[in-house]
């Protein structure tokens, strides 16, 4: 699996995505890939405040619950509501349909600091021991 | 073996164990409408021979074992002087002098300590496990399949009975026994033929779609059918009664280890006990989670899980006996918030037998 270049990746798993003065939100390959079949998805309410590395969510597969985090401080601007019928996109698309929120950017340094798609796909290669 | 197939792999009770190949929903469905074969050679197998075998097994646990005739299979449960549960087992008769426990890899060694010490008749014990791999053929599908493999007559066996006989070519033990809740066989074979057996069960249901099935379907299905989980439904302070068991209790038969406190449950009833519940707001219920009962804390989930089969989220607890009627609102504390659930009766499915 490609991580596309333009997105900024988590510890957490999570990627980001610049997307004019929004930021869009989801969880990555090897997340959804580690869960299993995707069965439900808690996500926050249009307008909370996340703040970086703060729980916002969570991600469930039959078998395991996996909080998310947020990736960088803003407000929510959207949440992907057809994941409520449709979870099951976080496994078919996670980098594209299987979105979960846009968010303000309160802080662009705070994108910075994330891994790029090379050093992510490093760090989940270490983290597999593959 | 497994990670050729696609499986993920987990450390379990000392076993590389796979949780799942395809995915959990997938090999769950596929046990319910076709089949599924599962590696459960991390089961726990204890032997007992002598004139006495039956008399030390009814002295320790809470079914009655002299009612088994040759190749009969008994649900029971191992009890401690509490009548909670070292474990819960399966008993197979071989003959008047010789049963093959079939026990949780967890309680293994436990439960052989348990028995060796308390063991004041003429049996002898044998830890057996390392004589035995099992794999266990479930689903709808599982006689047609399973009958390529053997002489055994499989359709003429009925449900809990087993027999000796050729398996793929191997030596084996054919019982049609299972945790899923579908018909289906478990085989005893030695772990030496395991691969061969494994591979060989997958080409003969190449016909009916088999497909390799981990531990996260095992677990989703046999929650389904509400059948206990040592650690979860039952521990050392559950007794049979608590856990909805009570069939397995013989308060008739000779003293057992617990009959005292059983027979005070019995006449006096329970406290507490398992119930089923499924969710009706959204959210699913996990192991542990609380329950809260007209907003206070009544109890714990014991286990819970989408059920995929039913498209519902269900659950077991363990609450007060004065919570417990079907159809009463409870809530399920997810992640702080309290989701709404219902009690509902067991099991949550019932295969329809043919």
């Amino acid at each position: 699996m490609e991580y596309p270049a333009e997105y900024r990746y988590t510890r957490e798993h999570e990627w980001v995505k610049i997307d004019g003065e929004a930021a869009v939100v989801g969880i990555t390959h090897h997340a959804q890939d580690q869960l299993g079949d995707v069965v439900f998805v808690e996500l926050p309410e249009v307008g909370s405040k996340l703040q970086a590395e703060g729980q916002f969510g969570a991600v469930e597969s039959v078998k395991a619950v996996s909080d998310i985090y947020a990736p960088i401080s803003g407000d929510v601007t959207e949440v992907n509501s057809s994941l409520i019928d449709a979870p099951e996109k976080i496994n078919d698309d996670p980098h594209g349909e299987g979105w979960l929120v846009t968010m303000t950017i309160f802080d662009r340094n705070e994108i910075q600091a994330l891994m790029t798609a090379g050093q992510y796909a490093d760090y989940v290669a270490a983290e597999t021991g593959g | 073996m497994h990670r050729e197939a696609g499986a993920r792999m987990v450390g379990f009770g000392g076993w590389d164990m796979p949780v799942y190949y395809a995915g959990i929903v997938a090999e769950h469905k596929a046990v319910r409408s076709g089949v599924g074969l599962f590696d459960v050679s991390h089961m726990g197998e204890i032997e007992i021979r002598g004139p006495q075998s039956v008399d030390l097994i009814d002295s320790l646990c809470s079914n009655r074992a002299a009612s088994l005739l040759n190749g009969q299979v008994q649900y029971s449960g191992l009890l401690n002087r509490q009548g909670g549960f070292v474990d819960d087992l399966l008993v197979h008769r071989i003959s008047p002098d010789h049963y093959l426990l079939c026990v949780n890899a967890a309680n293994q060694e436990g439960d052989f300590a348990w028995i060796r010490d308390n063991n004041e008749f003429e049996a002898e014990l044998d830890f057996a496990s390392e004589r035995y791999a099992q794999l266990a053929i479930q689903g709808p599908s599982a006689l047609a399949v399973a009958s390529r493999l053997t002489d055994v007559d499989l359709a003429g066996m009925r449900y809990y009975w087993f027999a000796h006989g050729d398996f793929a070519g191997v030596p084996a033990m054919v019982a049609r026994t299972g945790y899923t809740g579908e018909d289906g066989f478990e085989v005893y074979i030695p772990p030496a033929a395991a691969e061969h057996a494994w591979l060989a069960i997958l080409r003969a249901g190449s016909g009916e779609s088999i497909r390799p099935c981990g531990l996260g379907a095992r677990n989703t299905l046999r929650l389904e059918a509400a059948m206990s989980l040592y650690g979860h439904e039952i521990d050392a302070e559950v007794t049979p009664y608590e856990a909805g068991l009570g069939w397995i209790v013989k308060l008739a038969k000779p003293a057992f280890l617990g009959r005292e406190v059983l027979a005070r449950q019995e006449a006096e009833g329970v406290d507490r006990r398992i119930v089923g519940f499924e969710m009706r707001g959204r959210g699913i219920a996990r192991d542990g989670y609380r329950v809260l009962v007209d907003g206070q804390a009544a109890g714990r989930v014991t286990s819970a899980s989408p059920a995929p089969h039913l498209g519902r989220n269900i659950g077991l607890c363990m609450l007060p006996v004065e919570f417990c009627s079907a159809g009463r609102s409870i809530d399920i504390e997810i992640r702080g918030r309290a989701v709404a659930a219902q009690i509902v009766r067991l099991p949550f499915y019932r295969r329809k037998r043919s």
